[in-house]
């Protein structure tokens, strides 16, 4: 039960602050999309956007000066992997019109189709992708 | 002026509930999609409880004339399942399964100051921007 404790208080964090994007602003909180349509078009109507993403590092600011304990996992991979890994999340989410939290928190309690099926075939694909990588 | 407020707040709310998650690990997020092998179910209880949460919301949300400080709801209009759709869930799978970094940690990430963490948010606007670079050929 303490294992599954954090993921849900994190969840429900992730769920209130998508719901006050909608209930405040009407829109949806998909941090690809906010990013995406930002560098696509960075017009004054975005500024919520951008005070979104600086609030994310804001946030983990306060988080790493509370207590370095909260990040103290490994982020060692090989660079060429993260470039891969980079590149293939920010062109995929583009073309998939979203990412776990666009499609997953706030597309799936909106019963979107689209983003019921996107969530179920990334999940898939990383399930694969972790599969082989472990094969190899 | 409002909706920088709304935005700042809600960006230190999603990164908290991304960092206590452990959605921000990627060694947790790779335990959790690695099904066939240590498979270590708890991050589903985030996106759990964050769509249980929003589905009791969001009911309540549509059911007012429009947004608190804006004059209408601004939400996807496509409804369709194309082939952009399931060939880009499918790109963002394997990038997310290959080290197990999604768009909303990568960027709470950047406050590790790790290498690898500007990194792949670098390689992450690339990708976008080739993304705009090629819909702007196609269409």
């Amino acid at each position: 039960m303490e294992k599954f404790l954090p993921p849900l208080i994190g969840g429900i964090l992730i769920g209130l602050s998508s719901t006050m994007i909608l209930f405040f602003l009407g829109k949806i909180a998909g941090v690809s999309g906010i990013l995406g349509s930002f560098l696509s078009n960075p017009k004054s109507s975005h500024n919520w956007k951008i005070s979104f993403l600086m609030g994310l590092v804001f946030g983990g600011l306060i988080l790493k000066i509370w207590s370095p304990k909260f990040f103290t996992y490994s982020l060692n991979f090989n660079i060429i992997q993260v470039i891969i890994a980079g590149f293939l999340v920010g062109f995929g989410t583009r073309l998939g019109s979203g990412c776990t939290s666009g499609h997953g928190v706030s597309g799936l309690p909106r019963l979107s189709k689209r983003s019921f099926i996107a969530t179920i075939i990334f999940i898939f694909a990383g399930v694969v992708t972790v599969f082989i990588k472990g094969k190899l | 002026m409002i909706g920088i407020v709304v935005g700042l707040f809600s960006g230190v709310i999603f990164s908290f509930g991304l960092v206590f998650s452990g959605m921000t690990n990627p060694g947790k997020v790779i335990g959790f999609l690695d099904i066939f092998g240590k498979w270590d179910p708890s991050l589903a209880f985030v996106m759990g409880g964050a769509v249980c949460f929003n589905l009791i919301s969001f009911h309540f949300i549509f059911k007012m004339k429009k947004p608190h400080f804006e004059k209408n709801f601004d939400l996807p209009l496509k409804k369709d399942i194309d082939r952009s759709l399931l060939i880009g869930a499918t790109i963002f799978g394997v990038g997310w399964g290959l080290i197990g970094v999604c768009p909303g940690p990568s960027v709470v990430n950047l406050v590790t100051l790790n290498l690898n963490s500007f990194l792949f948010v670098v390689s992450m606007i690339m990708g976008m921007v080739v993304y705009n670079v090629y819909t702007s050929f196609t269409s």
